[in-house]
């Protein structure tokens, strides 16, 4: 292994440019003339518009214009949409009600944008935003997503009955009604699992601008894909033809899924800026992006495990109401289905599995995919099932695991997934002995002897990355194919540039593909640059999201690398005058087998393009590939998280003393980032578990609107994290690799729970697990305990 | 428009700014210094960090008229333009104490804040607890208490206050 | 946040002087409750009138029985003043315990007290130490300064310049920490100077900082934590929110009285 190939803990090429300040953020850019967009926005959850007065604040300093809906529609653009078809059981599409970019007639939660101030400067913009005046006639709002479908409550869209925007299912009601009946115990859960904001540290922005010489239209914003912002914002918002709009995503401060999709602030900006003639800049406040930033999870689930008296799992079903908000964001439906059922067999043989899912309009920000995106979902409902069936039936947590491992590959589950590769023991094993789990009990009654309570939780989770193939995700509804691209551009110096599809938001990717290159091409790390995040440089792509860009970006290098050799050879052939087949490619080199003849890389790289040695009839001059990689099926990384806490009796604050995470990632490029993924991931887990929980009050106000209401995990909240790995490749793709930025958040809230349970000894306790939650949850358990 | 003037990164600098200027839209707008961040609107998240007068202060949470002669080192001015970086800016890249990078400009002014009350020898908890004004989206904090942990160690001991400033 | 125009002056005369010429301004200190409350709009006062210059507000001294800390102190300062961790260490750990460093770096003594957020840190031990508030005017009595949430009996043109704290034999704070904000969820202060007994509260009470006479009064036999043992407080008059409940605060109060109890007599 070289110090900067694969396998090294390489360090990172962006930290320069971010250590020093010099980073560009989208905030960052400055157009020359720029104004400043600020919104106005609906403090009202469920709302008509009665009429919109924009004359006070047209005259208020600063003011370039005041733009509506009604405006929007007149200049026909197109409402933003979501890109995953999903049907109900009965076969009907699902329900997706319209939803522009600036409301018009109805407003339908708090923050939903009713005009738009353009203003030389920011506080002018929030100066004249006051005064314009909105009449609503203010609604009964919907805010709990189990009472949305009730009779008698209000209808949020027009035509969409019941609020229920689709009523799926997946598995074999019959076999798991069969199996369930055949039980020797069945384990019951309600579960809530909790609903998210986000917070990427950079607050979402836009920036537009307008060339009127050339028609073209340049937005710079916070993506994690801008190709597929590009697609929506032309082929169905109808801003502008896609070959007029250039989406630039620069550095990008991170994501977390709340930046894949396309936003209504984005669209608005676009308008305004070619309305106007003037760039227009939009940049979040914290609060609005609590108010407007797509939330995550939010399900509320009744959950059955059935197992024989020997522990053995026979079938599991559970039923989910997924709140999706006031709008269908653009992957929104596809996130409580196919990214969340089919995920509920787990590590575990389960012979059947039946998930219904009904999907509710509320009058509440959308919901979409977050970190994991129905995943962490469906983790915990297995998770916390396996833990609470091993305590009912005094089975030890591990060993209840164990006697339900998934041990041969391929295995096809009932819920569509096929693993192709695993070895939940290992994981499972290692996870044990760095835990030090045979421990445990001594700290247990050393804690006890401080008045505290220590509990023991696990987590064997499993995920499914690099969402793909693209004939698969097509046939369950997805609008886009999932596969990536790839450019190899090499310069006549040698020197290389590879363009992707995919996008960083942190995760380090100038870095880990420019290893990548650098072990292939025997050439040096510092000679390749990675170029993302610009319509105009990259063709096209699918972006970052789902732990996709190792497994499918990084496989489109590779695929676009195996052209470059193959075209590179023709040339070496020519210059060393051998046969094409007897060029041998290794460590940079070209040689001709059995000789000493050999050609550099560089000379190879420069003989393509000054094209002496041979005619273009013979081999086109030019050293640069392109490569769309699909790849032959999702990723399975998996492994085992435990946690360990202790809860102070009298507070019921909770500690976590401990934690283990030993994954599966398959094939490693950069070590030391994958641990910081893995760090990453579990930090928001057991911010879902303790800390955090988007609370809307009844009328549909946001109660957690900042973060002074909305506890961030911060550093004294959690503990420095072990970390261990155990590899089996991933088949599916020719680098073995399978996707790391999601599980800690998958596997950790379902570890952290398990833990409290066990240290307080009861089940009820719901998410967030506050000091207070854990108190009461002691009180009702052992009320002379708590008193 | 009252005026303003200050010296910022070893430069004495003036502008004209309205009174509710904050700080760090003096610096990021006026000044063009944008990498001091904004990362929320209620003084929590401290991505905003800079050191004013030598103390770790949020800049969203300052006038502009408030550092009226004061002396102003935001993370644009820890390493001279070609020089060595400043041995916390350092260990932050060493240890991938970053990841998108947004929050890190505060994180490294706040380390370096850190040393100044708590000297260069800091354990975990003392690392972690000092912390509490600054959030991190990206890392679990776990590498960020790694590096400010090396960078303090790496700071000349005697220089830790001129370091800051 | 909306314009205004700012002022600096020298000395607290000129700062009363603005006040008067300006009913609509404000006094600046550390600006951290201020400038937030600020930028959200939800304050639109004339002018600022930063007391930052102004000379004599700053340091912590020991005068007598009492540590006079000046209104401009800052958290920072006041928490590892030599003087203040000598004479009086359960107070050090008031300032100590405010938001996060670079709050503490910032905020003053005098701008959080005139404030009076029913969930500050000073305001417990203010009157858990039957503080005296020196204004530009007059002395006040903790016991009749706060007068209700972000509601003090200072009158209009009343700058605060110091607070007389009497040193107390024993004292000692306990703070649980709001989990999102760093404010006090629940803050208890308890001391002992003679027979003046305290056991002030800020966070729980829905009318801000209180004092709880009845564990005073059980504190009078012996001030121990044990005293306090099986004593709770009614749930009613509690704040409620998302964050804990009327009930769960009442629990807190007592946890931590006793917790405090416990360091303050080394115990």
């Amino acid at each position: 292994m070289s110090a900067t190939g694969i396998g090294a803990a390489v360090r990172r090429k962006e930290d320069f440019r971010f250590i020093t300040g010099s980073g560009q953020y989208t905030d960052d850019v400055v157009r020359p003339g720029e104004t400043r967009a600020v919104f106005v926005r609906s403090p009202h959850a469920h709302a008509k518009i009665r009429s919109i007065d924009v004359g006070a604040a047209r005259k208020m300093p600063g003011v370039v214009d005041v733009l509506t809906g009604a405006q929007l529609a007149t200049d026909k653009i197109g409402n933003l949409i979501c890109g995953w078809m999903i049907h109900s059981k009965d076969g009907t599409p699902m329900k997706m009600a319209s939803h522009p970019a600036l409301a018009a007639a109805k407003v339908n939660c708090v923050g939903d944008a009713v005009a738009v101030v353009i203003a030389e400067t920011y506080e002018q913009g929030r100066d004249a935003a006051e005064k314009v005046k909105v009449d609503y006639e203010v609604l009964a709002a919907v805010v709990d997503p189990a009472k949305a479908q009730a009779p008698g409550v209000p209808q949020i869209h027009p035509d969409i009955a019941n609020n229920t925007i689709y009523q799926w299912h997946l598995g074999d009601a019959k076999a798991t009604a069969a199996a369930f009946a055949a039980a020797a115990h069945v384990t019951k859960l309600d579960i809530v699992n909790n609903r998210l904001v986000p917070n990427a540290m950079e607050p979402r922005a836009a920036l537009a601008e307008y060339d009127a010489g050339t028609d073209n239209l340049t937005l710079w914003n916070t993506s994690q894909n801008p190709h597929v912002a590009r697609l929506v914002i032309a082929a169905f918002v109808g801003m502008a033809p896609e070959h007029k709009l250039r989406v630039i995503a620069p550095d990008v401060g991170g994501g977390f899924g709340s930046k894949i999709f396309i936003y209504p602030e984005e669209v608005v900006c676009l308008w305004a800026a070619r309305k106007l003639r003037r760039p227009v800049k939009w940049t979040a406040d914290r609060s609005e992006s609590f108010l407007t930033d797509a939330h995550g999870r939010d399900h509320v689930t009744h959950a059955e495990l059935a197992l024989d008296a020997q522990g053995k799992i026979l079938a599991l079903r559970a039923k989910t109401i997924a709140n999706l908000g006031a709008y269908m964001s653009t992957f929104s439906s596809s996130v409580p289905t196919y990214l969340y059922a089919t995920l509920l067999s787990g590590q575990y043989d389960i012979p059947s599995i039946y998930c219904e899912v009904d999907a509710v309009y509320t009058n509440t920000a959308p919901v979409d995919a977050y970190r994991g995106a129905g995943r962490p979902e469906a983790t915990f409902v297995v998770e916390r099932l396996m833990e609470v069936s091993a305590r009912q039936m005094k089975i030890e947590p591990a060993d209840l695991r164990k006697r339900n491992f998934i041990k041969t590959f391929p295995h096809q589950t009932p819920v569509i997934m096929a693993y192709d590769a695993g070895d939940y023991h290992a994981s499972l094993k290692k996870a044990l002995e760095i835990a030090d789990v045979k421990g445990f009990n001594k700290r247990r009654r050393d804690s006890a002897r401080h008045g505290k309570l220590r509990g023991l939780g696990f987590s064997t989770y499993i995920e499914a990355c690099g969402i793909a193939p693209s004939q698969a995700v097509g046939s369950l509804g997805c609008g886009v194919g999932l596969w990536e691209s790839a450019e190899v551009r090499v310069n006549p110096t040698g020197s290389v540039e590879v363009l992707t599809g995919t996008h960083a938001h942190g995760q380090g990717h100038e870095t880990t593909f420019a290893q990548l290159v650098s072990e292939r091409l025997g050439i040096p790390f510092e000679n390749v640059s990675i170029v993302h995040g610009d319509t105009d440089k990259v063709q096209f792509g699918m972006g970052t999201y789902g732990s996709r860009s190792g497994a499918v970006g990084m496989s489109a290098i590779v695929k676009a690398l195996d052209k470059i050799e193959a075209k590179a050879k023709k040339v070496a052939a020519h210059m060393l005058e051998a046969a094409e087949g007897d060029i041998e490619f290794k460590d940079g080199k070209f040689t001709v087998a059995g000789t000493d003849k050999s050609a550099t890389w560089g000379d190879v790289a420069l003989n393509a393009y000054i094209a002496h040695k041979f005619t273009g009839a013979e081999l086109e001059p030019g050293l640069k590939e392109t490569s769309f990689y699909d790849p032959t099926n999702f990723t399975f990384p998996a492994g085992c998280h435990i946690c360990e806490v202790e809860v102070d009796i009298d507070t019921g604050k909770t500690d976590i003393v401990n934690w283990t995470a030993v994954d599966d990632f398959g094939a490693i490029i950069n070590p030391m980032i994958v641990e910081g993924q893995v760090h990453g991931g579990i930090a928001q887990g057991v911010g879902q578990a303790l800390l955090e929980g988007a609370v809307y009050d009844k009328s549909g106000q946001l109660v957690t609107g900042s973060m002074m209401d909305y506890t961030m995990p911060r550093a004294h909240d959690l503990p420095s994290f072990h970390v261990g790995l155990t590899e089996t490749k991933a088949p599916s793709n020719p680098l073995g690799v399978k996707g790391c930025g999601e599980a800690g958040a998958i596997a950790a809230p379902a570890a952290v729970i398990n833990a409290i349970t066990d240290a307080i000894g009861t089940e009820d306790l719901a998410m967030p697990a506050t000091a207070n939650a854990v108190w009461s949850a002691l009180k009702r358990a052992t009320p002379r305990q708590a008193a | 428009m009252p005026a303003v003037s200050m010296t910022v990164n070893g430069k004495a600098v003036t502008g004209d700014v309205e009174a509710r200027t904050l700080l760090v839209q003096f610096l990021r707008e006026h000044l063009r210094l944008t990498g001091t961040h904004v990362g929320c609107d209620t003084s929590q998240c401290g991505a905003c960090v800079v050191h004013v007068d030598g103390i770790a202060a949020k800049s969203c949470t300052l006038l502009a008229l408030q550092c009226e002669g004061a002396k102003v080192t935001t993370i644009e001015g820890l390493a001279e333009p070609n020089g060595p970086l400043h041995p916390m800016q350092e260990a932050f890249r060493e240890n991938h104490g970053l990841q998108c990078g947004y929050c890190t400009p505060g994180m490294i002014m706040s380390a370096l804040d850190i040393v100044r009350r708590h000297g260069n020898e800091l354990d975990e908890h003392t690392i972690r607890e000092q912390l509490d004004g600054n959030i991190c989206r990206c890392t679990g904090y776990h590498n960020i208490v790694k590096a400010i942990a090396a960078g303090a160690k790496n700071m000349p001991k005697a220089s830790t206050r001129q370091a800051a400033e | 946040m909306y314009n205004f125009t700012f002022h600096r002056p020298t000395t607290v005369r000129q700062a009363a002087g603005l006040l008067a010429r300006n009913p609509e301004a404000k006094l600046l200190a550390g600006g951290h409750s201020l400038i937030p409350v600020m930028k959200q709009r939800l304050a639109q006062p004339s002018a600022l009138i930063d007391l930052s210059l102004v000379e004599g507000l700053t340091g912590v001294e020991q005068k007598g029985r009492s540590i006079v800390i000046g209104a401009m102190t800052r958290h920072a300062d006041a928490a590892i003043s030599p003087v203040l961790q000598q004479a009086l260490p359960g107070l050090a750990a008031v300032p100590a315990a405010v938001g996060d460093p670079q709050v503490r770096n910032r905020g003053t003594i005098g701008g959080s007290v005139a404030n009076n957020d029913p969930n500050a840190d000073y305001p417990a031990a203010v009157l858990g130490l039957g503080a005296t508030i020196i204004t530009n005017k007059r002395r006040i009595a903790a016991d009749d300064f706060f007068t209700g949430m972000f509601s003090t009996a200072l009158e209009d043109g009343e700058i605060i310049t110091k607070i007389s704290f009497s040193i107390a034999k024993k004292a000692a704070y306990e703070k649980f920490k709001h989990p999102a904000s760093g404010f006090a969820l629940v803050g208890v202060f308890v001391s002992k100077r003679g027979a003046d007994i305290r056991v002030a509260v800020t966070g729980a009470g829905s009318n801000g900082v209180f004092r709880v006479k009845s564990f005073e009064e059980a504190l009078k036999k012996r001030f121990a934590a044990k005293s306090l043992e099986g004593m709770t407080i009614p749930a009613t008059g509690m704040n409620s929110d998302i964050h804990a409940s009327a009930e769960y605060r009442a629990h807190l109060v007592s946890v931590l009285a006793r917790r405090a109890l416990a360091k303050a007599t080394g115990g």
